[in-house]
């Protein structure tokens, strides 16, 4: 490896945390796809590009700030999903297709 | 001597060179996105000489596809500009030199697309697209650098102070060029005064000194290199030399 040893003291610090979400044609989802760090919005951008839109298949990217995403936590799982647990009518599986209608 | 053969190896080996330096910094970089990023880069610029070394052997017609041209050929050989030879040296120093070569690489496939030539205007295309981006990276890196910490920003001018004296290789203009009035390739001068603008908007927003032109090195385009270039291509050579043929 012909890296000069000065290489591994280069820019210290990675910035902050962004996440990154990718869309994979017009009009579908943005979807998360993981997070990079970067100094700034700009830069976040390019990481993301590299790191999740190299392989092609990406139209469109968003960056947050991690510190921008308010998240239900993890403590509170009981309380705040349980009650929906008890009611299966919530799910449409729960309704017995007639006879006779057909199922798509 | 075959100009457009000439200008091709130009064209090939500038990104065969600098897309080898820039691989150097895979597992190194420092940060774990950048270094995909710079990986992402060489890559490129990699697949842009194989493309352009295919078609030297093409034009050539001796027989040499474009691995014979990257792996069996001296530094005597090679057309690249010294500037994209030299040591990475630390990542300021590598950004820099990515900048100031990205600059000039966009502006001339830029034309190149252009190109009378439809093969070569074909690679153009596709190249111009990715040197775009290129461009793009290096560029915010030297205003972050530049405009960072009084660290970086010492290391930054230091290297485009080192850097400057290469660049004059990248506008000057010989026979092969000439042979290219007819509309194949750009006349290098003229592409000077694009990469001038777009070199100093990025260097005053990075609060950085434009240096002065001064001594500019010469003759790479004809052979003449700095002793770099044969350590590196030892290092990238050995494999498809000592095992001639071999498939991997």
């Amino acid at each position: 490896m012909a890296a000069s040893t000065d290489q591994a003291d280069g820019a210290s610090g990675e910035g902050p945390l962004w996440e990154v979400f990718t869309q994979e044609k017009q009009g579908a989802p943005h979807e998360h796809a993981g997070s990079v760090h970067a100094p700034d919005a700009e830069m976040a951008l390019q990481n993301a590009r590299d790191v999740y839109a190299r392989r092609g298949d990406i139209v469109s990217l968003w960056v947050v700030p991690s510190s921008a995403i308010i998240a239900s936590s993890p403590g509170e799982s009981g309380p705040f999903f349980d009650p929906a647990d008890d009611k299966p009518y919530r799910h449409p599986q729960f309704y017995k297709t007639p006879r006779g209608v057909r199922v798509y | 001597m075959n100009p457009l053969f000439e200008y091709l190896l130009r064209l090939g080996d500038d990104r065969l060179v600098l897309g080898h330096r820039l691989s150097e910094w895979c597992g190194h970089g420092p940060a774990l996105e950048e270094d995909i990023a710079l990986a992402n880069v060489a890559l490129d610029l990699i697949g842009q000489a194989s493309h352009f070394l295919r078609l030297a052997g093409t034009v050539e017609g001796r027989g040499r596809d474009e691995d014979a041209l990257a792996y069996l050929r001296d530094a005597i050989d090679y057309r690249n500009v010294k500037l994209v030879e030299l040591p990475n040296g630390d990542f300021g120093r590598t950004i820099v030199r990515s900048f100031l070569f990205d600059a000039w690489s966009a502006l001339s496939l830029e034309k190149l697309v252009h190109s009378s030539h439809a093969e070569l205007a074909g690679i153009a295309a596709k190249a111009h697209k990715e040197a775009r981006y290129h461009v793009r990276h290096s560029g915010e890196w030297v205003i972050r650098l530049g405009d960072g910490t009084e660290e970086s920003h010492r290391r930054t001018q230091n290297a485009l102070d080192d850097l400057w004296p290469y660049i004059g290789e990248l506008f000057a203009s010989d026979e092969v060029d000439k042979a290219h009035a007819n509309g194949i390739a750009p006349d290098p001068p003229s592409l000077e005064p694009a990469w001038r603008e777009v070199v100093s908007d990025v260097i005053s927003r990075a609060t950085l000194t434009l240096p002065l032109d001064g001594y500019m090195h010469s003759g790479a385009r004809q052979g003449r290199h700095t002793e770099h270039l044969g350590h590196l291509l030892a290092e990238m050579q050995i494999l498809a030399r000592s095992h001639p043929g071999a498939k991997w």
